[in-house]
Parts: C-alpha cells; sequence; structure tokens
C-alpha cells in the first residue's frame, strides 16, 4: 500500500468566498449579466455553476439560464484505451438557445486543458454563441493545449505526480479542495 | 424535454458490458441492462439538438448485414450509427454474394478480412448471431435472429417502460399475440423477469409454447385475465409468414377472441401503456382506435430505439481489444 499524504488548500469558507468574487467579476468584466448564460462541465462543473447563479441573482437580480455539458462522448481518449470500460456518459441538459449569448463555461480543475477542449467541441454543436469564457475554481499548471481560464478561484502550482481532489456538498457531503500527494509506487 | 429517470450523479453498478457482442438479454445481468438504459437516457438528448451528431466512433465501421426484410430496424441502426459519427455500409439480401451460394460463415470471413469494429445481423435462423460471433474478431449485434432474440427491441421497450413509469420492478407487463414465432417475446421475457417485473402471456393455445413458466412468467388463454390491472400491454405481431398450417380459424376470429380493442382496454390500470414493435396488423392483434389512441406509446417506442441502440453501439465499440471469456 503506497503511502500518501493530502493537505486541504481551499477550505468552505474560501470556496464561498472564491466564488462571490468570481460572480461579481463576471458582473464587472461583462458590463451586467443581459445575454450572460452558465454551462457547467459534469459532474461538479455543474454544481459551480448552479452556485455561481445564485451568487449572481442576489447581486443583479437576475436569472441566468444554467446548462450542463457531458464531454465523454468529445474526449480525444475515448477510443485509446486498448482494455478497460468507456466512462459513462451522462445527459447533456441546455434548455435553452446558446446563439449570441454569451457563454460561461464552468469547471472544477483546469490542468491539461483536454476537457475544456472538448466542452468546447460540444458546445460549438448547439449554435454560435458570442463568445466563450472559462471559468475554474482550480488551475493546477501543466496544460497541454493552448488554453488559458478567463476567471480562475485558486492558482495552484502542482507536480503531475499530485492530484487535486475538488469535493463539493452536492456530490461529496463537504465543501473542499485537496492536494495529495501520491507515494511513488 | 423529458427528465431523466435516474440520478446522475448516482455511481452507476458496472461501467462496461463484459462481452463484445451483444447477442441476446439472457447473457446480461441486470446492472449491465441499466448501464444500457441510463445511457440511452444521455443518447436521446443528442437526438434533439440541431446538430444530431457526436464525434465518440469516428474512425470506426459498422457493418449492416441484414438476411432479412427489415425497415424500422434497420433505419433506426442506420441512424444510431451516424449520429455517433461511424461509417456505415449496409449490406442487403438481395444484393449480395449470398444469392450466388454464398454461406453465412464465409460472407462473415469476408467482411471481417476488411476489419469492421462491428457487424449488425439480422438473419432468419436463430443461432446466426452466435455463430458469427465464433468467427469474427468484429463486435456482433443480434438485430434478430429467426425466433430467437431481438435484444435491441427488448432494451428499448424497457427504457420506453422505464421512461413513463421510472421502473420497471412490480408492474404487472401482458404479452398478447403470437408467442411462439416471436424473437421479441423472448427478449422481453428475459429482460423485464429479470428486472423483476410480473409478466403475464397470453395467445391461443395453438400460439403458446410448451412450458412457459419454466421462464418466470404467467400464461393464459384468457385476454381479459392478462389485461386486468395491467400497467403494461405488449401485443405482439401475428406472424403469417412464419405460419405453415392453421393456427387458428381466421384473422377475425382472432381478433374478436384476442384482439385489443377500447373495450378490454378498460379492464387494465387507468395509465396503461399500449406497446406495438411493429409492424401492426391493424385489425387483428390490435384495434385501429387503441393503436392511436392515447394510451399507445408505439411512436415513443420507435424513437427511443434510436437512442438505446446508440448506447449498445457506444459501449460495444470502446474498449477495442476484449478479452475473450471463454
Amino acid at each position: 500500500m503506497p503511502e500518501s499524504t493530502s493537505a486541504v488548500v481551499m477550505d468552505a469558507d474560501r470556496i464561498a468566498r472564491t466564488l462571490t468574487r468570481i460572480a461579481h467579476e463576471i458582473v464587472e468584466r461583462n458590463k451586467g449579466v443581459e445575454d450572460l448564460a452558465l454551462v457547467g462541465v459534469r459532474t461538479r462543473g455543474v454544481h459551480i455553476a448552479r452556485r455561481l447563479a445564485r451568487t449572481l441573482r442576489e447581486i443583479t437580480q437576475h436569472d441566468i439560464p444554467t446548462g450542463a455539458l457531458d464531454i465523454t462522448l468529445y474526449r480525444d481518449d475515448l477510443m485509446r484505451h486498448t482494455v478497460g470500460p468507456q466512462p459513462v456518459v451522462r445527459r447533456t441538459e441546455i434548455p435553452f438557445s446558446i446563439d449570441d449569448r454569451k457563454i460561461l463555461l464552468v469547471d472544477d480543475v483546469l490542468y491539461t486543458g483536454r476537457t475544456t477542449r472538448a466542452a468546447l467541441d460540444a458546445l460549438i454543436d448547439f449554435g454560435r454563441p458570442k463568445a466563450i469564457q472559462l471559468i475554474v475554481l482550480v488551475d493546477r499548471g501543466h496544460r497541454e493545449l493552448p488554453i488559458k481560464a478567463d476567471y480562475v478561484g485558486k492558482n495552484l502550482p502542482t507536480s503531475p505526480e499530485e492530484s487535486v481532489q475538488v469535493r463539493l456538498q452536492e456530490t461529496d457531503g463537504q465543501d473542499e479542495v485537496v492536494l495529495q500527494q501520491e507515494a511513488a509506487v | 424535454m423529458s427528465t431523466p429517470v435516474h440520478n446522475v450523479d448516482r455511481p452507476p453498478a458496472v461501467t462496461s458490458l463484459r462481452s463484445k457482442d451483444l447477442l441476446g438479454i439472457a447473457d446480461l445481468l441486470p446492472e449491465e441492462i441499466t448501464l444500457v438504459l441510463d445511457t440511452a437516457d444521455a443518447m436521446k438528448e443528442i437526438g434533439l439538438r440541431p446538430i444530431k451528431k457526436v464525434p465518440a466512433l469516428r474512425g470506426k465501421t459498422v457493418v449492416n448485414l441484414f438476411f432479412e426484410p427489415s425497415t424500422r430496424t434497420r433505419t433506426s441502426f442506420e441512424i444510431a450509427e451516424k449520429r455517433l459519427s461511424a461509417d456505415t455500409l449496409n449490406i442487403a439480401i438481395a444484393t449480395s454474394s449470398v444469392v450466388k451460394g454464398e454461406t453465412l460463415a464465409d460472407t462473415a470471413m469476408n467482411l471481417e478480412a476488411m476489419n469492421p469494429d462491428i457487424i449488425v445481423l439480422r438473419h432468419s435462423s436463430s443461432g446466426a448471431c452466435h455463430l458469427l460471433s465464433r468467427i469474427c474478431r468484429s463486435g456482433i449485434i443480434n438485430a434478430g435472429d429467426g425466433m430467437h432474440e431481438h435484444p435491441t427491441q427488448a432494451l428499448l421497450d424497457a427504457y420506453t417502460i422505464r421512461e413513463r413509469k421510472k421502473q420497471l420492478r412490480g408492474l404487472k407487463v401482458a404479452i398478447i399475440g403470437d408467442l411462439l414465432h416471436s424473437r421479441v417475446l423472448r427478449s422481453n421475457i428475459h429482460l423485464l423477469t429479470k428486472m423483476g417485473a410480473d409478466v403475464w402471456v397470453c395467445g391461443p393455445p395453438t400460439l403458446m409454447p410448451a412450458d412457459t413458466r419454466r421462464f418466470g412468467v404467467t400464461p393464459t388463454n384468457s385476454v381479459e385475465q392478462a389485461v386486468a390491472s395491467a400497467d403494461v400491454i405488449m401485443l405482439l405481431r401475428i406472424q403469417l409468414e412464419r405460419m405453415e398450417g392453421a393456427y387458428f380459424p381466421s384473422l377475425r376470429e382472432y381478433f374478436d377472441v384476442f384482439g385489443m380493442t377500447e373495450a378490454r382496454l378498460t379492464l387494465a390500470k387507468p395509465d396503461v401503456m399500449i406497446m406495438h414493435p411493429g409492424p401492426m396488423n391493424r385489425g387483428v392483434e390490435i384495434a385501429s382506435e387503441v393503436a392511436d389512441g392515447p394510451y399507445s406509446v408505439i411512436l415513443d417506442q420507435v424513437a427511443n430505439g434510436v437512442a438505446v441502440r446508440m448506447a449498445v453501439l457506444y459501449l460495444l465499440a470502446g474498449g477495442a481489444e476484449h478479452e475473450e471469456a471463454a
């Protein structure tokens, strides 16, 4: 059993304050929220998007349309594993037109950028948005594609051997971001 | 947009199918059936988009090999394949070398040499798909083999029931019609009993297979008994083309005794669903008023067929090199 150590890098309060700050940045940068919509990447990006929508409503008294995107069928490694299970496909729910809206794409962790690439391809199949902006709770570096977030909750320098776990009340019973150091096997 | 019937955050019990082939429902675990239905739920949304296509099976080749006439099933598979971006090839009996005397095994080996990823097979001989699965490395999907199984039909029926009733467990499902010749019946019996439904089968004694109780279903010759308090009524086509001899006096008499009429429908639950795998013989197994009536989900079945076949194709085309389970 390899030993692993873990450290909490964001607690519940920190996550809440960070999302409030991002919500204000969204309003400032877009000079309002009129043509905005939030789309979260399954699974945790969806919960972060819903929380941002709640905060934005408190700030602006506007309801922001919010959707959920499953990127499994757009993954670049989908048919590349020789053995092992396929990723489970979940339902995409974008119950509004994305044409001519500014889409705020929400994910929990930005790492290689491959998930974001898949999400961009998936979104484009739904129409032609005016713009897409990327929101992430944690940017851990190590990009393999030319992708950059517009709103970052926390920049977290990591090594590829480490893993970043975002835990949310909705899925995991509590809010925290944990940096795990995997011991060499 | 209908709401998904499963919780998207709930981890599934299994995340892949054990076999490279879908030969029948008999081989599937209940968890595998649930995985197909959950995956179909995600696939259904793709058909509602302005661009009804995802890149999941890009570069995969699917051969549709149909030795029996079929419009619905072949079209449904072809749309499913195209929505997943697979390259598809249709081989129909009349244009193939089979008319020149080639055997099924030879046809399959020649196709196999061109290295397709999946072969969708319909054949009039029960067991044709099993033969092919032993010869071919490609995944085989049974699109109906003789009087044996038609697994994707049973899966789309289950999906359609689950969409309305939320679950299959505990439902009374009455299956009425030509039980003897029906591969749809066999696949549905396997599926519904595995998922905990209370299955009744009903038809004239001449069209009732022997020993149906062995499969965990309740047989009856009384359509009133079958329909009483049913949640789902599934009608099967009277397959005149498979009947050599007299199984009942006339189609008219069959309708009088077993046909689904509005009067018989009143015996069922108020929210009963009427299903038929098609093609329908109106005025034989089903009255037109019932087929087109408010309880009928026959066209939902057709629509859901595409989503279910997309799910099966996706689950089988992944993880290309399956370990062969002997």
